[in-house]
């Protein structure tokens, strides 16, 4: 039977806490309602209110109660309603969080799920990709899956993880997207990408929704000759710039793909990481496809025009593959 | 033989039985007290001034009843989560002063291993919890601990220390509101020393009290003079108490004053001089002395013995610190991760 993206978080979690009785889940509207997305419904009547915790509508104080937590000794997985909340506990984050293992040799074993991305019509405060805010962070883990086997993988490895981590679950996919899964336990590593699409002429990294978005480009790429291989990152902090080079190396032209906003997103540190590693092998210039600098945008039309599209991919890839 | 008869001897040994509690009480808090103000003192006007301590330095002169007074009443199950002006719930909790002194000069034996500076600094393996910068922080982690204590079965309470600058903060009252409505073992306890930096208190919240925030949570709050230790123990003992029962959280406001300035480099020049001469008066390890002596606990020379003792640990603590090796800087990358 098919899983959904949505139904792969919620079968990674259900399997988590029958699992490890340390796990619990703490947020906003999780319990009797079942969450926003409903990602957590029937939990509550299953696991109860010990273990499926309702909060005021407070980001900081869910932050730092799981970081409260996970110092003890349990593993609190945190849900933040839409990812755009989570600046409001920012601080929790970045500063508490992150810093606590290299300042005192302190686990904070938590994982904070954040439904990210646009596409949904959601205007300038239930669509961003806030990601860079935090693999800037050192001490955090970062991670944003494609797929529903890598998203049920990825959070059964977010929780075993000793440190934190930010699960960036992108809403546009939690239903539009299945596919079979393994039966039984598996995890997927944290900080591996992977190539989901193998070619020679070219490489398109990116994560996420936009994993979709170029594999779509790659397909029409290939009817025109053009053989493009799609590097899903998976994880963005710790990046894992190998997988990228060696992909470059293969195919020695790089067209960076994502949904975030242009300044300073994953693209940047990779364009650097590629020529610092792997320059010599390069046959043209680093190329990147991302949303513009301004607020995601609510207007259908003018929420087209921000996101990044499979045919904004192709009129680039060609350009490369000409160049 | 009338009943009063009967009882009147076991009645006169409880009343000596507490006496004596109460003096080898006393006895404990002069000890505590005056280790804090002697580290200090040596941190702020010795290591500091001769630059053996570089980054930024602020003691809690003149609080120094307020983290002892609470602290001894913490059970080993319960975490604490001391300010930047609350030393002594180190001592209490067992932390080695060298180690203290080791992390104020940024060497390897420091809790942070040089990684932090100052009172910025815990251990998971005593339950104490350190602060950040942002000073608020620390109360919905506290509430979080208590969840987890909560989780675990113990019946453990959190010990949540801040300010009253910090009660402006909104994750304050964020981590106050969780922890209320989900009637968490958290104990609340404001070192209100009247000043945040240079912000008076009047410039810092419109009502009178740190206490008064109690009841918008519908939380017990009580008001305890900070600088009589006896009284801050005793007003901890019905705040523990009340919380380990499972009633929910207590603010616990301790009156008192910063003697200094925010920091070692702050003369304070913005605290009227009459705050400091009225204040001074009133100085906690002064008072307990007093007391001690007045109420035979204690004669001068034995209050002597105890700050002579301070002195010479001190001294010994300073000169292990001293010893210790800055951190290698090949470590610098250790560490931001499990396996890394």
């Amino acid at each position: 039977m098919s899983t959904t993206y949505l139904e792969a978080i919620r079968e990674g979690l259900w399997e988590e806490m029958e699992r490890d009785p340390n796990v619990f889940l703490l947020g906003e509207d999780i319990g009797i309602y079942g969450g926003a997305f409903k990602v957590t419904a029937g939990f509550f009547e299953h696991f109860g209110q010990k273990r499926v915790v309702d909060t005021p509508i407070s980001e900081a104080a869910i932050a730092g109660a799981a970081i409260g937590a996970g110092l003890m000794g349990l593993r609190p997985v945190a849900e933040m309603q839409f990812a755009d909340f989570i600046s409001c506990g920012f601080d929790q984050i970045v500063n508490f969080a992150a810093k606590c293992r290299y300042r005192w040799n302190a686990a904070v074993p938590i994982v904070i799920r954040a439904p990210s991305g646009g596409g949904i019509h959601g205007g300038p405060f239930h669509s961003q990709n806030p990601e860079m805010w935090f693999v800037k962070t050192p001490g955090l883990k970062v991670v944003a899956p494609a797929t529903a086997y890598d998203a049920k993988g990825l959070i059964k490895s977010a929780i075993r993880d000793n440190d934190p981590v930010i699960f960036l679950e992108h809403k546009a996919l939690y239903r539009r997207i299945k596919e079979d899964l393994p039966a039984g336990d598996y995890t997927v590593p944290i900080g591996k990408a992977k190539v989901v699409r193998e070619g020679r002429d070219l490489t398109i990294v990116t994560y996420g929704a936009m994993a979709w978005v170029a594999l779509e480009a790659a397909d029409t790429l290939a009817g025109e000759g053009v053989s493009a291989e799609v590097v899903d990152l998976r994880t963005l902090l710790p990046l894992d710039r190998e997988t990228v080079c060696e992909s470059v190396k293969k195919t020695s032209k790089v067209l960076l793909l994502h949904e975030d906003t242009r300044t300073a997103g994953i693209a940047g540190e990779l364009a650097i990481s590629i020529t610092e590693s792997v320059f010599e092998y390069l046959d043209g210039p680093i190329v990147r496809v991302t949303a513009p600098d301004t607020p995601v945008p609510y207007s259908p039309p003018l929420e087209t025009a921000f996101l990044p599209n499979a045919d904004k991919v192709i009129e680039k890839a060609r350009w490369l593959f000409r160049y | 033989m009338s009943a009063t008869q009967a009882t009147r001897p076991e009645r006169k040994k409880k009343v000596a039985k507490a006496a004596a509690e109460q003096a080898e009480l006393a006895h404990k808090c002069l000890y505590y007290m005056s280790l804090m103000r002697e580290v200090e003192d040596r941190i702020e006007r010795k290591l500091y001034r001769q630059g053996k301590i570089v980054g930024g330095v602020y003691v809690g002169r003149g609080q120094e009843a307020i983290p002892v007074g609470t602290a001894l009443l913490a059970e080993p199950d319960d975490v604490l989560f001391p300010s930047h002006r609350d030393m002594a719930v180190f001592f209490i909790r067992g932390v080695p002063l060298g180690r203290i002194l080791a992390q104020y000069m940024g060497r390897v034996d420091g809790l942070t291993r040089g990684r932090d500076g100052n009172m910025h600094m815990g251990d998971m393996s005593r339950n104490i919890v350190s602060i950040i910068s942002a000073l608020a922080a620390t109360v919905p982690v506290a509430a979080g601990a208590a969840m987890a204590l909560r989780y675990q079965g113990k019946n453990g309470v959190a010990f949540s220390y801040f300010g009253d600058g910090a009660t402006s903060r909104g994750d304050w009252h964020e981590g106050v509101n969780l922890a209320t409505v989900q009637k968490l073992p958290v104990l609340f306890i404001c070192n209100n020393n009247q000043y945040a930096y240079s912000t008076p208190l009047s410039a810092q919240m419109a009502c009178a009290n740190v206490a008064d925030r109690g009841p918008a949570y519908n939380m017990p709050a009580e008001i305890v003079d900070g600088n009589d230790v006896l009284a801050v123990h005793e007003a901890t003992k019905r705040a523990v108490a009340h919380v380990r029962s499972g009633k929910g959280p207590y603010l616990l406001e301790c009156k008192t004053f910063r003697m200094t300035g925010h920091s070692a480099h702050d003369a304070a020049h913005y605290v009227p001089q009459g705050l400091f001469d009225e204040w001074g008066k009133l100085d906690p390890i002064t008072q307990l002395e007093a007391k001690m002596v007045k109420n035979g606990w204690a004669d001068q020379e034995e209050l002597d013995r105890v700050h002579s003792r301070v002195r010479s640990e001190v001294d010994e603590a300073v000169a292990w610190a001293e010893q210790s090796p800055y951190p290698d800087p090949s470590t610098l990358l250790d560490g931001v991760y499990e396996n890394q």
